[in-house]
């Protein structure tokens, strides 16, 4: 019921309450970003940080027509077959020809696991991270599909799942509309295995290894024939390194 | 100008009202059809790739947020620069800015992989990332517009006016900044990765933000009735000549940026690819901006001057805007990646060396109209209930 005064005055309290309610609530959602309501650690998992997983990618020895270290990874981590601009390629084989020598060279490009990772700089919610053993990667509970790791990775390794995945495996999890790219195949190498694609090379063309452990062969082998980032300049430190180009 | 009116009264131009609305909510309709397909199908529906992952979504969403950052300039100008025959103008200002935010953040919420995880964005941040600071720049910005908005209309806190205008115009200096260097903090793409392009976003929001308050103050002052609602002529007049200087200032950014790319040889062969070998980002940067998005508006606003020839430049740096970002955007993502220096690529299981195609689809094209449906309907809304129209006595 109004009062006399409210009627007097034409002011409706009922809508003003109902306006203030609003104007709460509206302030509320406002400023719920500020507000903190989860603290939940980074993923880093059982790593061991006093190891540092790498590569070498040697070149030299690639053979351009072999795709083989490129079906081991789609076979292990459940990837279907990149048919068009929108497919995930977290390996890739390119073949190079130096623009003065006219040499020529093949090789796989995958995530670098770079020690200064770009994708993990630019990541608003933190999703990508890096484990205290070097290797980066997403976790798909927090990724909410921005696609700023896939702008700022200046190797382009990361990609961004546009279809419903039906090939997915229990041990790798992807899921559409999340960011993705190569795991290092944590999920073999926290068993003791070897990268899939690193197993299935025929011509040892990768190996890989703790790049904090000066007698393991990774570091005996840079040691002999060595080998350098991509994009020096950069300063990422890249755990995947190359010999040959 | 003591008093001011509501634009479109409730009375008198409730056609015009419902006309207007309508064309927003079939834009947001359309949005709303893009979202749910999206949702179900995931971005395989859309042109956008794994070369090209920001699209024409972001395209739309960017100029909105820029633009709302600039449209605050008539506010500032009366607040930070007490210029106080600007005053009467601020209330309208503020709530542009305010729903041309909301309209460009809706486009690039609606366009997240995974919408449903806004959450997890609100509640983990990454100190690292421009995204997670944009994420209080931008809330930030609309808590204080609001609060602005209200020292302006209630007397008892009119007091804090110029104190919360000061505010809002440092805190949009910062928030158009963090827009610029979300592509300025990308190292490993060469059309980006530099701070020059916080100012040069700067810039353009000015120009920006100014068309479409000098378009909106005029529709709103027509739907009005009200002839005496118009600038008048010595502020018309500084009106043009700031829009002017905003005009020029922007396009000097937009220069130098190319020339630094040009000097610098590790940079020089992506300007060189959207200058003059880019196809349809060369035709928009050189014909959609450069010729009809400022040099065009620049001679008509000094050379022609007079009400109708600065109502097409406003229009006609709204459309150069939008080709200026598409050849910003898409081109810079287009233009391929070099993870290989001194290399030529043969073959590449991923296109590497290859310019980068794209062709947008139409939820993408839906998802940005949306956008657009949402600013506009935000400040219909507004302009039927407050009084922006001021009225000289």
């Amino acid at each position: 019921m109004k009062t006399t005064a409210e009627h007097d005055t034409g002011v409706d309290q009922g809508r003003r309450r109902w306006l203030a309610q609003l104007g709460l609530m509206s302030g509320a959602t406002l400023l719920a970003p500020g507000i903190h309501l989860l603290a939940i650690p980074p993923a880093e998992g059982a790593a061991d940080g006093t190891k540092r997983w790498g590569m070498l990618i040697d070149a030299t020895r690639c053979d351009p027509n072999c795709q083989l270290c490129v079906t081991a990874c789609h076979e292990e981590n459940g990837l279907p077959p990149a048919t068009d601009a929108q497919a995930v390629r977290w390996i890739r084989k390119v073949t190079l020809r130096e623009e003065r020598s006219n040499h020529q060279v093949s090789l796989p490009m995958m995530c670098l696991h770079c020690a200064h990772p770009p994708c993990r700089d630019v990541c608003p919610t933190g999703a990508t991270f890096k484990r205290k053993d070097g290797v980066v990667l997403v976790d798909r509970h927090l990724c909410i599909g921005c696609r700023y790791c896939v702008m700022a990775c200046p190797y382009k390794a990361r990609n961004f799942v546009y279809g419903p995945v039906t090939t997915q495996k229990n041990e790798v999890p992807r899921g559409m509309g999340c960011a993705e790219g190569c795991t290092l195949c944590v999920h073999r190498i926290d068993r003791g295995k070897l990268p899939a694609c690193v197993e299935r090379c025929p011509n040892q063309a990768l190996l890989f290894g703790d790049l904090n452990d000066p007698t393991s062969p990774i570091r005996r082998r840079m040691a002999e024939i060595g080998a350098r980032a991509l994009r020096p300049e950069l300063r990422l430190d890249p755990a995947v390194r190359v010999h040959g180009v | 100008m003591a008093k001011s009116m509501i634009a479109l009264n409730h009375y008198a131009h409730a056609v015009r009202f419902w006309q207007l609305m309508g064309v927003w909510l079939l834009l947001i309709a359309g949005a709303a059809a893009a979202f749910f397909s999206l949702e179900h199908f995931g971005h395989a529906i859309t042109g956008m790739t794994n070369h090209i992952v920001w699209g024409f979504p972001h395209v739309i969403a960017i100029f909105l947020i820029v633009a709302a950052s600039g449209v605050l300039n008539v506010a500032s100008i009366a607040s930070v620069f007490g210029r106080t025959d600007y005053k009467p103008y601020a209330p309208l200002s503020a709530w542009m800015s305010i729903a041309l935010l909301i309209g460009g953040l809706a486009v690039l919420v609606l366009d997240l992989g995974k919408p449903d995880r806004l959450t997890v964005a609100m509640t983990h941040f990454n100190w690292t990332s421009m995204f997670a600071w944009n994420v209080f720049l931008y809330t930030g910005l609309l808590a204080l517009a609001v609060v602005y908005l209200w020292t302006m209309y209630d007397k008892r806190v009119s007091g804090w006016s110029s104190a919360a205008g000061i505010a809002v115009f440092l805190w949009r200096l910062v928030l158009t900044s963090g827009t610029g260097l979300i592509f300025g903090f990308l190292v490993g793409r060469e059309g980006y990765g530099t701070a020059l392009l916080a100012p040069a976003f700067l810039a353009l929001s000015f120009a920006w933000g100014w068309a479409l308050f000098l378009l909106a103050q005029e529709g709103v002052s027509r739907w009005a009735g009200e002839p005496s609602a118009m600038l008048d002529e010595a502020l018309f007049t500084r009106a043009r000549q700031l829009f002017a200087v905003f005009l020029a200032a922007a396009l000097y950014f937009v220069v130098i940026y190319h020339l630094t790319n040009l000097y610098f040889e590790r940079n020089a062969a992506f300007s060189r690819f959207l200058l003059f070998a880019g196809g349809e980002f060369t035709f928009l940067f050189w014909i959609g901006y450069l010729l009809l998005g400022a040099l065009l508006p620049l001679w008509l606003v000094l050379g022609m001057g007079d009400r109708a020839s600065v109502r097409w430049a406003a229009l006609l740096t709204v459309f150069g805007g939008i080709a200026f970002l598409y050849a910003f955007i898409i081109g810079g993502q287009a233009w391929p990646l070099q993870p290989f220096v001194g290399y030529e690529v043969l073959s590449s299981g991923f296109d590497d060396g290859q310019v980068a195609i794209y062709q947008p689809h139409w939820p993408e094209v839906l998802l940005a109209l949306g956008g657009i449906g949402v600013s506009g309907l935000l400040i219909t809304l507004a302009v039927r209930v407050w009084p922006f129209v001021p009225v000289r006595t």
